[in-house]
């Protein structure tokens, strides 16, 4: 059924809106890889048989998605349009909300309870965790099926790309982007606007390409992943205003291997935009043509730097190289390519179809519209939350986040991956923007915010993101190379209590140097983790050196495991020790014996009457 | 025609060649830069980072390698700033630290007055600088030889470590690797670092398949304890 | 020539038998002017489990491209396995949330349970335990993915329960992610 003219997709869309009815209600049931671990598929099958059981189906319908973002308490369901939010939901659950629905009403015991009062929040808006977002991609994701492309459109879909094509003026295209303030939400935030005007200025020659970058390799942050598996089309959208803004001829898009959802999802979407005449020749009988196509990673996080990712496109090992001449000039197999961020392309319809005014007044100054970031870690509401740019950390981490989820303190917050730093709870008042991460020794990155509370050791996390980098360097620059690695070594050496103060000294001289002298961006950020949490956290460095004790009790050979007077000798904790350290007599107080001790938690998890101390 | 370019250089104001890099510009004014894994007639590389020079001006300048960077018009370069030989020193100790026996390694350390090194000691055959590689297969033309795996776990070989059909024996990779290169040779002790020279057997002549090896070491002490 | 860090690889004593027509088939499917090897190298290995030696010469015969350049890439890449799996595959997440949230004790119960560090195979050819860099799956930590199925919030003990689960099962679950995730 393709679409040959402008005409015959305004047609089909104004179809498909009259197809929609708003009286009907849906209940949205996100559906993402983090919603089927938690067991989505049975609630939508609950669901299912539900509406066909009860004969409710005229009434009430089931719209499969993907993540919106409040992963902890998935399987939820989602009830529009009403805006009722239902957490955790069970099977047996399912059915009262089903008929609750079809009536208008709403089963006051499975909504959301107020963490204080126990008062029940219903409507998901009010909800502390959603109340100060403002989710212009997430909110999208709640309408749209991704494995209907017909969805999309009655969503609003595509309609930016009417108008870009229906103008038929790149230069207005770009222009709006600009006046956008869009940066690169991938982490370097270079202005979007800007990337694509340099593009169009490249000679057409054998053709452009277009890139979206979906490797998302740092670890903890998974918004991409969520739109992605989410609404496809969003992407494919914002590459096809690209292509008749930029004359590109080709786009690919670059997922990394762990995310196979999304690749199906992907796939699925092209197919169907394909049949549908948007993608490949003379676009909805236009004389622009792009056609997009899917290229898989194979786990190797120094692809998602521009270079790397360029050569693992054309068939060889993931090696960077030096910049200039930059992908721009020459990208793919020499030809002019623009590079940008998963999320960078859900903003671009978003911004032809509100306007860049409108665009621009959200967020920050040289910093607008919204970010998504990844809020996990020790935090009580974990998931994907999008808010305006330049609001405070201390705004997301409480207001959102909902504070520490253990009984610990929050510490600090890693923000932008192994190429980022860790930010102090004492400057948790900075906002969220480029340039205020970026001045207090971090970057944003991705987007990726990990919550640290008193019980994680930075001194590990440090070595943890070190232990990271020197796996995924290539190797190619001997700095980087020898470099993470003997930075590796060194913190490994402090954290095991074997550390001098001489070897704090080297490590940053070394961090320095590394930063320096190495090639592409793996290398030059592979030093922030250190760099930053000497900065702010140089007496919990310390103590590791002077005193030989890690204050969180993480690192290993520092810590003992011990058995106080709590303990009833019921024994558990002996039967789930895998080194036989546990001895005592029934009903006596237990005794681990540190030589064997392995230190693998068992007989803390294992203990009901918190006996088992780590010190 | 070759345009020619304006650049800074140390200071002085100088014209080159356009097409140059800033290796070759440096070596044509006299100024020296150390290198290791870069050769003359083999494409460079940039993978040892000792040839790094600072480009721009504060705060906006950076450290690039010289082997591979273009000349641009109007660049500031300096090839000896205190950035620049805080790089190098650092480089030369994560360079002894790994693989002391190379007497390149020790020379330029030396000249670097580098007297300690403060990692762990590691006896490494191999700095990935590449040279065998490049060296097979753009003079040789053979491309028996390459990188395999990354990270710490990088490492040269032949595919499957399996003898190549490719690889005809000639023995040009030893004759450019710095690593494999004239062990000390204690005649002039206060050049010399240390007794790094513990290590007389080359590590590449040990294994079975280059017995026959043509050996270009010439005079090698190494060969000859190991045959008798 | 490097000497030390990588010696002779440890070969199984039965390499996959592999069909020349299917890696034919595989090539044309996706390589085109040098692009699109990585795609054929993953497809061989769902195929296969693993890439085979010969699979690998098969490739530089048909498409041209150096022995060396093939083999660099099949090393490169994590994905990519070089030695044959077990008939059960175990992932175990080591993104930084799920490290904060306890992951590395879980990896290292299933180490010692199975008896083999992560990146290796049980000797009976069960099991391969790997590592991953991150499933994106974050606010569920610790994740492991046992078969291409997601298990969230695992701790030592659901761990163990996993394993001995996978060893009472006499057929391996036909799943459409398990095919898709095979190849991590």
């Amino acid at each position: 059924m393709r679409l040959n003219s402008l005409e015959a997709f305004a047609e089909l869309r104004a179809d498909l809106f009259n197809g929609m009815e708003d009286a009907v209600r849906t209940l949205v049931i996100p559906a993402g890889t983090c919603g089927r671990a938690s067991g989505a598929e049975e609630v939508i099958q609950a669901a299912r048989k539900a509406l066909l059981q009860d004969g409710i189906a005229d009434s009430v319908r089931v719209r499969v998605t993907g993540c919106h973002g409040f992963c902890e308490m998935e399987p939820s369901i989602l009830v529009l349009p009403d805006g009722v939010f239902y957490p955790r939901v069970k099977p047996e659950d399912v059915e009262r909300i089903a008929l609750a629905a079809s009536r208008s009403e709403i089963v006051e015991e499975l909504v959301w309870a107020d963490a204080d009062t126990s008062a029940p929040i219903p409507l998901q808006e009010d909800i502390p965790f959603f109340k100060k977002q403002r989710r212009a991609i997430l909110s999208r994701s709640e309408r749209v099926n991704p494995e209907d492309i017909e969805s999309y459109i009655a969503s609003g879909g595509y309609a930016a790309l009417f108008k870009v094509l229906e103008r038929d003026d790149p230069e207005w295209v770009i222009g709006e982007v600009k006046a956008s303030g869009l940066r690169g939400r991938g982490g370097a935030g270079f202005p979007t606007g800007m990337k694509w005007e340099m593009l169009a200025k490249q000679p057409a020659g054998d053709g452009k390409y277009l890139v979206c970058n979906a490797d998302e390799g740092d670890p903890g942050a998974y918004m991409d992943r969520s739109v992605l598996e989410g609404n496809p089309h969003i992407i494919l959208e914002g590459m096809l205003i690209a292509a008749c803004a930029t004359g590109a001829t080709e786009g690919i898009i670059y997922v990394r291997n762990e995310y196979p959802l999304a690749i199906k999802h992907l796939h699925l979407a092209l197919e169907q935009a394909r049949e549908l005449g948007l993608l490949g020749h003379n676009i909805l009988g236009t004389d622009y043509s792009f056609d997009i196509r899917v290229v898989r990673g194979a786990g190797a996080f120094v692809c998602g730097e521009e270079t790397a990712l360029i050569r693992s496109i054309e068939g060889s090992m993931g090696e960077p190289r030096q910049r200039p001449p930059f992908p721009i000039q020459r990208g793919i197999h020499g030809k002019p390519t623009s590079i940008n961020n998963v999320e960078t392309w859900a903003n671009i319809p978003i911004i032809l179809e509100q306007g860049a005014e409108l665009f621009a007044s959200v967020g920050a100054e040289r910093n607008s519209g919204t970010k998504i970031f990844s809020l996990v870690g020790k935090i009580k509401n974990t998931g994907l939350v999008e808010v305006p740019m330049g609001m405070t950390i201390q705004e997301i981490v409480y207001d959102i986040g909902g504070g520490p989820s253990g009984d610990s303190n929050i510490k600090a917050v890693q923000t932008g991956g192994p190429s980022g730093g860790c930010i102090p709870a004492s400057r948790f008042d900075l906002p969220i923007d480029y340039d205020s991460l970026a001045r207090a020794g971090s970057i944003m990155g991705s987007g990726g915010m990990i919550v640290m509370d008193g019980r994680t050791c930075v001194v590990d996390v440090a070595r943890y993101f070190m232990g990271f980098l020197k796996d995924e360097s290539c190797g190619k620059c001997f700095t980087c190379r020898k470099g993470t690695q003997r930075m590796y070594e060194l913190l490994d050496d402090i954290s095991s209590g074997k550390g001098t103060v001489e070897h704090l000294d080297l490590l940053e001289k070394l961090a320095l140097v590394v930063k320096d002298t190495t090639m592409c961006g793996l290398g030059q950020t592979s030093a922030n983790p250190v760099l930053s949490t000497l900065r702010y956290f140089r007496e919990e460095y310390l103590d590791h050196i002077e005193n030989k004790r890690c204050p969180a009790g993480v690192c290993k050979p520092l810590i003992r495991y011990t058995i106080n007077e709590n303990c009833t000798g019921c024994r558990a904790c002996a039967k789930n020790c895998p080194a036989d350290a546990i001895s005592g007599e029934r009903k006596q107080r237990h005794v681990i014996d540190a030589e064997k001790c392995i230190k693998c938690g068992n007989c803390l998890a294992a203990c009901k009457f918190n006996a088992v101390e780590v010190v | 025609m070759n345009g020619m370019i304006n650049m800074t250089l140390n200071g002085l104001a100088v014209s080159v060649e356009k097409g140059m890099t800033i290796l070759e510009a440096a070596k044509f004014y006299g100024f020296p830069i150390p290198t290791l894994c870069h050769m003359e007639g083999l494409s460079p590389y940039g993978a040892c980072r000792l040839c790094v020079v600072e480009i721009g001006e504060a705060p906006r300048s950076k450290l690039v390698t010289s082997c591979t960077y273009p000349v641009e018009e109007g660049i500031i370069v300096r090839t000896a700033s205190t950035r620049v030989l805080r790089a190098r020193r650092m480089i030369l100790e994560l360079l002894l630290a790994s693989c002391p026996q190379s007497k390149i390694i020790q020379d330029l350390a030396a000249a670097h007055d580098i007297r300690q090194q403060r990692f762990r000691q590691e006896h490494e055959d191999c700095i990935l600088c590449g040279l065998c590689v490049r060296m097979c297969e753009e003079q040789m033309m053979a491309k028996a030889i390459g990188f395999r795996y990354r990270g710490e776990k990088r490492s040269i070989g032949t595919p499957f470590d399996l003898h190549s059909e490719e690889c005809r024996l000639c023995g040009a990779c030893m004759y450019v690797c710095p690593a494999c290169q004239l062990r000390c040779t204690y005649t002039e002790p206060d050049k010399a670092i240390c007794g790094g020279c513990a290590n007389l057997s080359p590590p590449c002549v040990e294994k079975e398949p280059f017995d026959d090896m043509m050996c270009y070491m010439a005079p090698c002490v190494a060969c000859e304890i190991k045959k008798d | 020539m490097n000497a030390g860090a990588c010696g002779r690889l440890e070969r199984t004593s039965v390499e996959a038998h592999v069909d020349e027509q299917e890696i034919r088939l595989i090539i044309n499917r996706h390589y085109s002017n040098c692009d699109g090897l990585i795609a054929v190298l993953e497809e061989i290995q769902t195929s296969y489990g693993y890439l085979p030696e010969s699979a690998l010469r098969m490739v530089a015969d048909i498409t041209g491209r150096s022995m060396v350049d093939i083999y660099g890439v099949a090393t490169f890449y994590r994905s990519f396995s070089l030695q044959p799996r077990g008939r059960h595959h175990i992932c175990v997440c080591m993104g930084t949330a799920c490290h904060v949230r306890g992951g590395p004790m879980v990896a290292e119960a299933l180490e010692r349970q199975l008896g083999i560090k992560a990146g290796e195979t049980t000797v009976d050819g069960e099991f391969t335990l790997e590592t991953v860099n991150c499933l994106g799956a974050c606010a569920l930590g610790p994740i492991v993915v046992a078969d291409g199925v997601y298990h969230s919030k695992v701790d030592a003990a659901a761990a163990k329960k996993l394993v001995e689960n996978l060893e009472a099962e006499q057929e391996q679950p036909e799943s459409e992610p398990a095919a898709a995730v095979s190849s991590l």
